[in-house]
C-alpha cells in the first residue's frame, strides 16, 4: 500500500479536486496514470508523473517533429538521448556538447536563472565523462531603450559571467539580438564543450542488480519545486517564503563536484552518472533505470538535506543545483567516499538498483511511491498538434518593402547599422567573461567563430552559436535552413570542417496551430540543411510556451556547431592581415532585405520574404573555401551575415590596423549593394600571389567569386558602387561608434 | 549560546565603488537627500558558550584573525544571548 | 629547478600554469594539494589564479588558512621565489606576504582583457630578462584586481622599486597608482593580477609573459 502524508491532499482529493492540474496534467493524462498504477496515485506520484511527463522532460509535443532531425554519422559516437551528443574526432578522442535553454527563471530572476543555466548545461557534459572546455551562450533581449530589458541584459550577463569565470571554463563566444519580440520572454541559451577520451565516456544508465545509488553534492533544498504545490495548499507566510524560492548557483561547489566526477571516471568506478538537473531526483533516477530496464529503490531519509521536514514531494522534484547522481558498484564505494572527502563533497547511498520494473520510494519507513518505471518514461504521452498556415505568413509574402529602404543615403545608413546594439561591438558583454582560462582559446569572442585548441595534439575545435528569428518568422523553413548553414558557415570560415549540431528550439505555445507550424517547418529547413552539410543534430533542447501577454516570440531555433580545424596552420581569423593583399567575394548578391538588419533599423520591422538559401551551394561554398584555407592561401575569411558586405568589410578592419578599397559593380542599387543580406557568401582576402590558385578552386567548386578590391595601408573603409563613391570612413572613427553603442546605451542603465 | 552581529565595512578612506553606484541610482530615482552611502556586509555567528566575556574575547580575535582585512575594513559587533 | 603549483579548491588556472612551465622552460613542475605541508623538494612556487573557496568572505582570506600556506611562508623565508597570480595576488596579500589588499574593480564587472603594461623594474628574479620601460601585454582576468594601500606604504613601494608592472594606458580597475604587480621588499615574492601563463606562444594573441618564467629560471641558475 501506497502511504499518503496527512499534511498532503489524499488521492481522492486529487481526484475530486482536479489537483493535477495545477501540476501541469490534463485529465486524460491522470486517467492515464491510474491505468498504469491499478489505483489512485497519491500526491507524489503525481507530482513524479508530471515533472516526467512535462515537455522539458517528455518531449510530448515536439517528438514526432524532432524524429525529423539527422541524427546519425559516421562519426557519431552518442546521439540525443543522453545529457550531450558525442562526437568522434579522431586518435580516440571525441567532442561532447549541447545547448539548453533557461529562458523563464531568467526572466524571473537573471542573474541567477543566468548562472544556473551555465551551471546545468556544464553537468551534461562532464557527466559524460568529458572535461569541459568552452561555454558558449545566445541570448535574446527586448529593445534596448527600455529599462527593464537593460536590467535584465546586464544581470544576465552578470549570471554568466559569475559562473563560468568561477568554475573556470572559458566563455569564448555566443551571440545577443535585441529585438521587441522578446521584450516581456528573453531567451537564455547556454552551451557547452567537453573533450574526452572514447574509453571515458559515461552513460546516465543504471544497471547490475544490487549496485547502489549514490547521492554527490549539494543538500537538497526547497528550491526550484513547481509553483503548483503551493497554489494547492492554504497561505501561508511560511508558504509565501517558500514560493519564492529561486534556485541559487554555486560556482564553486560545482568546481569540486567537477574535479570528483572526473577523478571517478578516470579510475574506472562508475557503472552510471546523470545530472540531477530538471527535475531533480525524479528525473535522473529514473531515466537511469529506464535506460537499464531495471528497478530502482530509494530512501529519502538517506538524501542529504538543507531544509527540515522535507516532504517526499519536495525531495524528489526539488530542483536544488551542484548534485549529481551515481550508479555504482558496492566495492567502489570506499574509493567514491574518499574521492568525495578530498574535495570536500558530501555523498549519500540512497538506494539500490533493484530487479524487476519498479520504481520504489521510501521516508520513514512508509513506502511513498511505486510504480512501474517505464510507464514513466516509455509510455509518456505524445501529442501530435494540429498546424496551420499563419495568416501573417501570407500577407507577409505579399509584401514587398525594398523600396522603402531605397533612396537613403548609403554612408548614414551603414553609420546608423554599425552601432544597431545588434550589429555593435558585444565587447562590453565578453569583455565580463573570462574567454582565455585554460589557456586553450586561440580564436577569442568576436569572430564568425571562436577556436580552442586541443593540447597535446595540432588540432582544434571551432564553434559558433546562430539562429536569426527575424527569417524564421518570415518564412520557418527558409529560417532554418540559414540558422544552420550560417553557424557551418562560421567555422568554415575558422578553418574547420563542421562536425555537428546541437539546437535549441525556442518557441511559442504548441497548442497555437500557428506555432505549431513554425515549429514544424522550422525543423523541415534544419533538417534539410543538416542532410545536405552532413551536420547531423547530436543533442537539444525544447522551450516551448515562451510567451508573455499573448504574445509569442520570434521562432527562434538556435543552432551550436562544432566544427574540427585539422591542423592549427588552418585557423583562419576575419581581420585583414596586410596591405595589398587582395579582397575576394565568393557567392552571389541578390536583392534580399526582407527581414534584414537594414530593414529593422530604417523602418523599425519586418516584411517580406527572407533571403533563400540553395544547399547544394551552400555545399560548395563550404567545400570550396575550405579547400582553400587547408592550401593556405586564404589569409583571412569573414561570413556575410546580418548588415551584408558594408557590414563585413568594416568588421575586417576594425582590428587590423588596415583598410580597405573595394569597388563593386552592382546590377542593383547602391543601398542592395551594400547591406543585402543574400546567403552563401563569404569576404576573402589573399595575397597578390595566390589570386590566381584561389580563382582556380573558386572555379573548380563552381563558386562566383569576383575580386573586389585590396587590403590598404591607410585606415580607411574606401566602397564605391559603380563608379561611385558611396562610403569613405576613417576606421577609427567607425570604430569607435561601433564599440561605443552598447556601452552607452548601458550607461544611462538604472538598477531595474 | 551568543549570537555574534558583525558588520564588516570599508574604511571611511577607502572608496567604496558600489555605494558609489546605488547612491547614482537612488538619485536617479529622485532620492536627492541622499548624502552618501556605504555597503558593508552583515555575519551572524553563534558561539557556543555560557560567557559573554569568553564569546566577546572569541568574536574579537576572529574578527581581527579572518573576518575583516585590516588594510582596508572595520568591524563592529554586538553579541545577543540565545536560549 | 623545480616548481610547484599550489592547488586550491577553486583554483582554475594551476594546470596553466603547470602547461606554462612545462612549455616555457621544460622544467619539472607538480601541483600541491593545498593540504600538503612539505615544500622542501621546490625551487619556486606558484599560487595559481581562480576562485578558491569560492572568492567567499574576501577574495583569498580563506585560502590563506589552507596547510600550504604555512610552508608557502616559510619557502619566501629561506628565499626561495615565490608568485601568485590573480588569486594567487590575493592571497599572497592576505597572508601578509604583500603589503595592500585587492579590491573590487571601480566599474565593478570583471574584466578580462589584455592591457598594455610597462615593466618598472627589471632588476629582479621575476624580470630580469625584460629592460626596464619595456612596454608588454599581458591578459588580465578579475573582479578584484583594484590593488589598494596606504600612501605610506605607496611611498615605500616606489621608494624601493618594489613596483613591477603598471598599466600603460588605461587603467582597467582603479588600482592604486596602477599598480598590476609588486615584490616584497626582499625580492623574492612576486604578487601579479596579469597572468603571464596565458601569454607565452603567439598564438594566444602575445607571447610577452614567457619572460617571467625564463627569469625566474636564469636567476636560479646564475645563484
Amino acid at each position: 500500500m501506497v502511504y499518503s502524508l496527512p499534511t498532503e491532499p489524499s488521492p481522492e482529493q486529487v481526484r475530486e479536486q482536479s489537483l493535477y492540474r495545477e501540476m501541469g496534467l490534463a485529465d486524460d493524462e491522470y486517467e492515464q496514470i491510474i491505468g498504469h498504477l491499478g489505483r489512485l496515485p497519491n500526491w507524489t506520484e503525481v507530482g513524479v508523473y508530471s515533472v516526467m511527463w512535462s515537455e522539458h522532460c517528455s518531449y510530448k509535443n515536439s517528438k514526432p517533429l524532432l524524429r525529423k532531425f539527422p541524427t546519425e554519422g559516421p562519426r557519431v559516437l552518442q546521439g540525443p538521448g543522453e545529457g550531450a551528443g558525442v562526437i568522434d574526432i579522431g586518435d580516440g578522442q571525441a567532442v561532447v556538447f549541447k545547448i539548453e535553454s533557461h529562458n523563464h527563471p531568467s526572466a524571473v530572476e537573471p542573474f541567477q536563472g543566468a548562472a544556473t543555466g551555465v551551471g546545468g548545461i556544464i553537468r551534461d557534459v562532464f557527466s559524460m565523462g568529458a572535461r569541459p572546455v568552452a561555454l558558449l551562450n545566445s541570448l535574446r533581449f527586448g529593445s534596448l531603450d527600455n529599462n527593464r530589458v537593460k536590467y535584465l541584459f546586464e544581470h544576465v550577463v552578470a549570471g554568466i559571467a559569475h559562473y563560468g569565470n568561477c568554475i573556470g571554463i572559458p566563455t569564448v563566444g555566443g551571440e545577443v539580438v535585441f529585438d521587441q519580440s522578446y521584450e516581456g520572454n528573453p531567451l537564455v541559451n547556454a552551451m557547452c564543450v567537453g573533450l574526452l577520451s572514447h574509453d571515458q565516456l559515461q552513460k546516465g544508465i543504471a544497471s547490475g542488480v544490487g549496485n547502489l545509488v549514490v547521492y554527490v553534492g549539494a543538500s537538497t533544498g526547497r528550491d526550484g519545486i513547481h509553483g503548483a504545490t503551493f497554489a494547492s495548499v492554504e497561505l501561508s507566510e511560511e508558504s509565501e517564503e517558500k514560493r519564492s524560492a529561486v534556485q541559487v548557483g554555486d560556482p564553486f561547489m560545482e568546481k569540486l563536484l567537477l574535479e570528483a566526477c572526473m577523478e571517478m571516471v578516470e579510475q574506472e568506478l562508475l557503472v552510471g552518472i546523470q545530472d540531477m538537473g530538471a527535475a531533480g531526483l525524479t528525473c535522473s533516477s529514473a531515466e537511469m533505470a529506464a535506460k537499464g530496464t531495471c528497478g530502482m529503490e530509494l530512501n529519502l531519509d538517506r538524501v542529504p538535506q538543507r531544509e527540515t521536514n522535507m516532504s517526499p514531494y519536495e525531495i524528489m522534484l526539488s530542483e536544488s543545483q551542484e548534485r549529481m547522481l551515481l550508479v555504482i558498484e558496492e566495492q567502489n564505494l570506499a574509493r567514491i567516499e574518499a574521492i568525495c572527502k578530498k574535495w570536500g563533497l558530501q555523498s549519500a547511498v540512497i538506494g539500490q538498483v533493484t530487479k524487476g520494473d519498479r520504481y520504489q520510494v521510501y521516508q520513514k519507513g512508509e513506502c511513498v511511491a511505486d510504480i512501474p518505471v517505464m510507464t514513466l518514461v516509455d509510455d509518456a504521452p505524445i501529442y501530435h498538434r494540429e498546424e496551420k498556415i499563419p495568416a501573417y505568413y501570407t500577407e507577409m509574402k505579399e509584401i514587398n518593402d525594398t523600396d522603402q529602404l531605397e533612396g537613403h543615403n548609403p554612408e548614414s545608413l551603414f553609420e546608423q547599422l554599425i552601432q544597431s546594439p545588434n550589429l555593435a561591438s558585444k565587447r562590453w558583454v565578453y569583455q565580463q567573461y573570462d574567454h582565455m582560462v585554460g589557456t586553450s582559446t586561440a580564436v577569442l569572442p568576436g569572430s564568425d567563430a571562436a577556436v580552442v585548441v586541443v593540447r597535446g595534439t595540432d588540432k582544434a575545435l571551432a564553434m559558433s552559436t546562430d539562429g536569426n528569428s527575424r527569417y524564421v518568422y518570415l518564412n520557418p523553413e527558409q529560417g532554418g535552413r540559414i540558422a544552420v548553414a550560417e553557424a557551418a558557415r562560421n567555422v568554415v570560415c575558422a578553418g574547420a570542417e563542421p562536425l555537428g549540431v546541437t539546437d535549441c528550439l525556442n518557441f511559442g505555445s504548441p497548442e497555437n496551430p500557428d506555432i505549431y507550424w513554425q515549429l514544424s517547418k522550422a525543423i523541415d529547413g534544419m533538417s534539410a540543411a543538416c542532410h545536405t552539410l552532413k551536420t547531423p543534430i547530436v543533442g537539444g533542447n525544447v522551450s516551448l510556451y515562451n510567451e508573455s501577454g499573448d504574445q509569442a516570440i520570434y521562432p527562434t531555433p538556435v543552432v551550436g556547431m562544432v566544427g574540427l580545424i585539422e591542423q592549427r596552420a588552418h585557423i583562419t581569423t576575419q581581420t585583414w592581415k596586410g596591405a595589398g593583399e587582395q579582397i575576394y567575394l565568393l557567392g552571389e548578391t541578390l536583392a534580399e532585405l526582407g527581414g534584414s538588419e537594414l530593414q529593422y533599423v530604417v523602418t523599425g520591422q519586418v516584411s517580406g520574404q527572407p533571403p533563400v538559401l540553395d544547399l547544394e551551394k551552400e555545399k560548395s561554398l563550404q567545400t570550396g573555401l575550405l579547400a582553400m584555407i587547408r592550401q593556405g592561401i586564404v589569409t583571412a575569411a569573414h561570413d556575410l551575415a546580418e548588415g551584408g558586405i558594408a557590414l563585413a568589410l568594416a568588421e575586417s578592419c576594425m582590428d587590423s590596423g588596415l583598410g580597405a578599397e573595394i569597388t563593386l559593380s552592382s546590377p542593383h542599387s547602391h543601398v542592395t549593394a551594400l547591406f543585402s543580406e543574400s546567403q552563401s557568401r563569404v569576404l576573402v582576402s589573399v595575397k597578390k600571389s595566390d589570386m590566381e590558385k584561389l580563382e582556380q578552386l573558386a572555379a573548380k567548386y563552381q563558386i562566383p567569386c569576383t575580386r573586389i578590391g585590396e587590403v590598404i595601408e591607410q585606415e580607411k573603409l574606401l566602397i564605391e558602387v559603380n563608379g561611385e563613391e558611396v562610403i569613405g570612413r576613417s576606421i577609427p572613427d567607425i570604430k569607435q561608434l561601433w564599440e561605443g553603442a552598447i556601452p552607452c546605451k548601458m550607461k544611462a542603465s538604472l538598477t531595474n | 549560546m551568543y549570537k555574534a552581529i558583525i558588520t564588516v565595512t570599508l574604511k571611511e578612506s577607502v572608496l567604496d565603488p558600489q555605494g558609489v553606484a546605488v547612491k547614482g541610482s537612488l538619485h536617479s530615482l529622485g532620492f536627492t537627500t541622499v548624502q552618501d552611502v556605504r555597503i558593508g556586509k552583515q555575519l551572524e555567528v553563534t558561539i557556543d558558550t555560557a560567557e559573554r566575556e569568553q564569546a566577546q574575547q572569541q568574536t574579537e580575535e576572529f574578527c581581527q584573525k579572518l573576518l575583516a582585512n585590516p588594510v582596508i575594513e572595520n568591524y563592529r559587533y554586538q553579541l545577543e544571548e540565545m536560549n | 629547478m623545480r616548481f610547484a603549483v599550489a592547488t586550491f579548491p577553486g583554483s582554475n588556472c594551476d594546470l596553466d600554469c603547470v602547461h606554462a612551465v612545462e612549455d616555457v622552460l621544460g622544467a619539472p613542475v607538480s601541483t600541491v594539494w593545498h593540504q600538503q605541508t612539505d615544500l622542501d623538494e621546490f625551487d619556486a612556487i606558484i599560487l595559481p589564479g581562480g576562485f578558491s573557496y569560492g572568492d567567499y568572505l574576501r577574495t583569498g582570506a580563506l585560502a590563506r588558512f589552507s596547510p600550504v600556506m604555512e610552508s608557502v611562508v616559510a619557502a619566501a623565508k629561506q628565499g626561495k621565489l615565490v608568485i601568485g597570480i590573480c588569486n594567487g595576488f590575493q592571497i599572497l596579500c592576505e597572508v601578509g606576504l604583500l603589503p595592500g589588499a585587492l579590491m573590487a574593480n571601480d566599474h565593478l564587472q570583471f574584466r578580462c582583457a589584455t592591457p598594455e603594461l610597462v615593466v618598472e623594474n627589471a632588476d629582479t628574479p621575476f624580470t630580469q630578462d625584460y629592460q626596464s620601460g619595456e612596454q608588454i601585454q599581458i591578459p588580465i582576468a578579475h573582479g578584484e584586481g583594484n590593488y589598494y594601500c596606504d600612501e605610506q606604504t605607496l611611498q615605500e613601494l616606489e621608494e624601493n622599486r618594489q613596483i613591477l608592472f603598471r598599466y600603460n594606458s588605461e587603467n582597467p580597475n582603479g588600482s592604486t597608482a596602477g599598480i598590476a604587480g609588486i615584490i616584497n621588499r626582499a625580492g623574492n615574492v612576486l604578487g601579479m593580477m596579469p597572468h603571464p601563463e596565458r601569454a607565452i606562444v603567439d598564438w594566444m594573441g602575445s607571447a610577452d609573459g614567457a619572460k617571467i618564467f625564463t627569469s625566474m629560471l636564469r636567476n636560479w641558475e646564475e645563484r
